[in-house]
């Protein structure tokens, strides 16, 4: 007797692993040391900016982190203004000033003529960046950089915070912080100071789901450094908001321009944070943080507030400060995996 | 001859010669007005205390502060035509090598 | 001026049998030549009554038929702006707007002018608000006309697609570098459909090449622009403008010229009408030409000596054409399609009156607006305002208070 065996059914195959997205790969910054950095100035001695002045550093380490050509489109304000007063210019790299308003969409014209020209061998790849204070990028800027944002251009942002229009005169814009002085928030018997809490612009480009964003100050170089250089390489829109005080604006001597940056971030007055991809990372977690009255202590345009009287302003920026910091602790908690869980 | 002078003096262009819509073709031009006049305090480095960290050279707003490589005894120099006084050298400076002195 | 052969006339008829005839409204034909003028960037922001030409590009560019790169950009003011960030790099720009866009970029219009961007821009003018009206009225281009663009006013659909595509060999020229504004009457033109002969893709291919700008951001030459001037030099860099202004109207031959090799059509900044022995001028702008030629002739079977010049090229400001269009008429009305508020007069008369004002006599002028917020015009009342300018020339009367047709006095 034959015993036909049937043949075995075939082997059910393994269940197909469940496909995950691949894991981001780590970023390795560029930069570690200051020997590393080009010795190439690209943003010159000679401009007209105040002695001190934190924009000046600011635009100092943005050349340096510069990985080939590149345009800059910079908005009508301090950095412009001293920078540019025909015939002298600061700059070694093309630069271009057109309107207070429209740096952001002025270069999405420009980075989208460079990349058609380049197709036809017109013109040479270039990186461009956009530059502008406070004023042309959280206020009257708002709608071009956020179009911008919103069209997706290869464009790297940088908005330069010295919290107010400080070009004019000291007036205050809608990043200038709760309680501060200035010409247009001034401080009298009604009022002390700006009544309202400042844009958190770094939101509002992140909701724009752009690839990168970050907040920096000039205190910390590398950080900051690495961080444009990471706005630049990433492919589409980059914004970053670093924190750039005016010893002019701000009152106070011009050599503590490192040190009060410092304090923004050492009494979590100043978050630094980035956002890639929609995952919040903060990069200064602050374990010992002081409290907010010895950054404000150390300006005169927060003299007022360390007045008795005023004792309820000091509270309330503290506690402004305290719920800010939470919100992004809790942003990065919900988002990034290897948040610590304190 | 004071600078203010000195650019008073400068021929200016008249429409036919200047650069279409100001338009500036020689790059760094600011360096031709030389913003060292401005200052009030000069600084200098002690470079028997100066432990080569280059902290001053990146944090100097001009910038003024030229990294001199190759050199054994100086990392850095300043240059004292278009340094400010703004004192941002000496503050950052770990080992305070650098002293501010008046004039 | 040269005259025409017999055998360049026969050559141009020649060109025009050759050329697809195609049914197009003024945006449509606006766009077609936008299509094939080697752009490189489009700002799009639509607006009545242009956003055919928008929505024409956009559905170019969904079909690949177009290379330039097309940006929806959010506003009009950044659509000026993006053409000047890419005309700065070098790029052949184009947008496109009516009214309010205008009035919002109004701005940004001087910058790309004092940035000698050569971009060209389409109008489909149209009445301001307030009161909100999306109607065609001249009030949003004349009231930029100091910002140092150049404007040409096309009188028919035609008219819209030839002087776009010689809108950009006249602003791109090197001694010239100024932007330029090709206005369309809102509604009247931009949306009617005409016949309208195109030339071929390779035709305006060979006639616009692709851009190559002298001066521009390049990371071989860094070249600073916008930097700030001063009280010492402000004044050198408006003059400049101006002295490109005056280079542009020299060069206006040229541009005609070489565009009739191409299409067959002989353009000039004006266009003088039966006025070899008129006694009675009617000036105007824009479609209302062709109204005021239907009114020349109806006057003439009433035996009256009228004539009539469009003004194409209004900025730079065409003088000894208009001068010598005008030197042997007895009176001229104005026909202006804008208000000047509180003015002595609106600005077509301003412009032919200061002509006027050199020759040794001038004739009896009088200055009619009509037609604000597409207020029709009809030849009747055209004929009349030239009847009756012809009565005060007569009567030796140099002029009269500004005048209104159609508007509702009692």
């Amino acid at each position: 007797m034959t015993t036909e065996q049937t043949p075995p059914p075939p082997p059910t195959p393994p269940p197909a692993p469940t496909p995950t997205a691949p894991a981001p790969k780590p970023y390795t910054p560029f930069l570690t040391k200051l020997a590393d950095l080009p010795l190439e100035e690209k943003f010159g001695p000679g401009h007209r900016l105040c002695s001190g002045c934190g924009p000046a550093i600011t635009m100092r380490m943005m050349t340096k982190a510069f990985r080939g050509p590149t345009i800059i489109f910079n908005a009508t304000s301090c950095v412009e203004v001293s920078s540019s007063p025909f015939p002298y210019t600061a700059w070694g790299v093309p630069w271009a000033h057109v309107l207070f308003q429209n740096t952001a969409a002025c270069a999405s014209g420009a980075v989208e003529a460079i990349n058609k020209m380049c197709e036809e061998g017109r013109a040479k790849k270039s990186d461009v960046v956009v530059v502008g204070g406070d004023g042309g990028i959280v206020d009257i800027g708002i709608a071009a950089l956020s179009g911008a944002l919103e069209r997706g251009h290869d464009l790297c942002i940088i908005c330069y915070d010295n919290n107010a229009y400080q070009n004019t005169g000291i007036q205050r814009s809608g990043a200038t912080p709760l309680g501060a002085w200035t010409t247009t928030s001034e401080v009298g018997e009604k009022q002390q100071g700006k009544t309202e809490w400042q844009k958190d612009i770094l939101g509002i480009a992140i909701a724009h789901n752009i690839p990168y964003a970050a907040s920096a100050t000039i205190a910390d170089w590398r950080d900051f450094i690495n961080k444009v250089r990471r706005a630049i390489e990433v492919e589409g829109p980059a914004f970053l908001h670093v924190l750039a005080p005016c010893q002019l604006g701000w009152r106070y001597d011009p050599s503590q321009t490192i040190q009060i940056a410092r304090l923004a971030v050492d009494t979590k007055f100043f978050p630094v944070y980035e956002c890639v991809d929609g995952v919040y990372t903060i990069n200064r977690r602050v374990p010992s943080p002081k409290p907010v009255v010895e950054y404000l202590k150390t300006q005169g345009r927060f003299r007022h507030v360390l007045e008795e009287k005023n004792k309820w302003l000091l509270e309330k920026i503290q506690q402004g400060v305290d719920k800010n910091w939470q919100r992004i602790v809790n942003l990065e908690r919900a988002t990034n995996p290897a948040a610590p869980k304190t | 001859m004071s600078q203010r002078q000195q650019q008073q003096k400068k021929k200016l262009l008249s429409w036919k010669k200047a650069t279409i819509s100001g338009a500036i073709t020689t790059p760094k031009s600011s360096m031709d007005y030389k913003t060292g006049l401005w200052r009030s305090q000069t600084p200098t480095i002690d470079y028997s205390r100066c432990t080569k960290c280059l902290i001053c050279w990146i944090y100097c707003p001009e910038p003024t502060i030229t990294r001199l490589v190759g050199n054994p005894e100086k990392a850095v120099e300043i240059n004292q035509d278009y340094c400010k006084g703004c004192g941002i050298c000496a503050d950052v400076c770990p080992v305070k090598c650098i002293s501010m002195r008046a004039g | 001026m040269t005259l025409v052969t017999e055998a360049e006339r026969k050559e141009e008829a020649r060109k025009r049998m050759e050329q697809k005839v195609l049914g197009l409204r003024g945006d449509d034909a606006v766009a077609y030549a936008a299509r094939q003028a080697n752009v490189d960037v489009i700002s799009a922001y639509p607006i009545t009554p242009q956003t055919i030409i928008v929505e024409e590009l956009s559905r170019f560019a969904a079909n690949g038929w177009i290379k330039a790169k097309y940006i929806n950009v959010e506003s009009e003011h950044s659509a000026m702006s993006g053409c000047i960030g890419a005309a700065l790099v070098g790029a052949r720009t184009f947008t496109a707007t009516a009214s309010q866009g205008l009035a919002y970029m109004h701005e940004a219009l001087y910058a790309a002018s004092g940035m000698r961007c050569p971009t060209v821009m389409a109008v489909a003018c149209r009445a301001l608000s307030a009161p909100l009206n999306i109607h065609g009225d001249h009030s949003d281009v004349l009231g930029s006309r100091d910002s140092g663009w150049m404007q040409v006013f096309c009188e028919n659909a035609q008219e819209s697609y030839d002087l776009t595509l010689a809108a950009f060999k006249l602003a791109e020229d090197e001694k010239v570098l100024t932007p330029i504004m090709v206005n369309l009457d809102g509604f009247i033109t931009s949306h009617c459909l005409e016949r309208v002969n195109v030339l071929p893709d390779e035709v305006v291919n060979q006639y616009l090449p692709p851009r190559n700008a002298k001066l521009k951001l390049d990371p071989d030459k860094p070249v600073t622009f916008g930097a700030m001037a001063l009280p010492d030099y402000y004044f050198e860099f408006k003059r400049q403008q101006e002295g490109a202004m005056t280079e542009a109207y020299r060069l206006t031959p040229k541009i005609w010229r070489e565009y009739a090799i191409i299409s067959g059509r002989r353009y000039a900044n004006v266009r003088p009408y039966k006025l070899n022995d008129a006694e009675v001028a009617i000036v105007s702008m824009g479609s209302t030409s062709g109204t005021a030629r239907y009114a020349v002739d109806e006057l003439r079977n009433r035996k009256v000596r009228a004539g009539s010049l469009n003004i194409r090229l209004f900025r730079p400001w065409p003088g000894p054409d208009v001068a010598r269009a005008l030197k042997k008429v007895k009176a001229v009305a104005v026909l202006d399609k804008a208000m000047s508020f509180g003015a002595p007069a609106t600005t077509l008369f301003e412009d032919i009156a200061t002509t006027l004002y050199a020759l040794p006599k001038q004739p009896t002028l009088v200055n009619y607006v009509y037609g604000l917020g597409g207020r029709d015009v009809t030849i009747a009342q055209i004929s009349k305002a030239a009847e009756d300018v012809l009565k005060l020339a007569r009567q030796r009367k140099k002029t009269v208070p500004t005048r209104y047709l159609g508007v509702r006095d009692q």
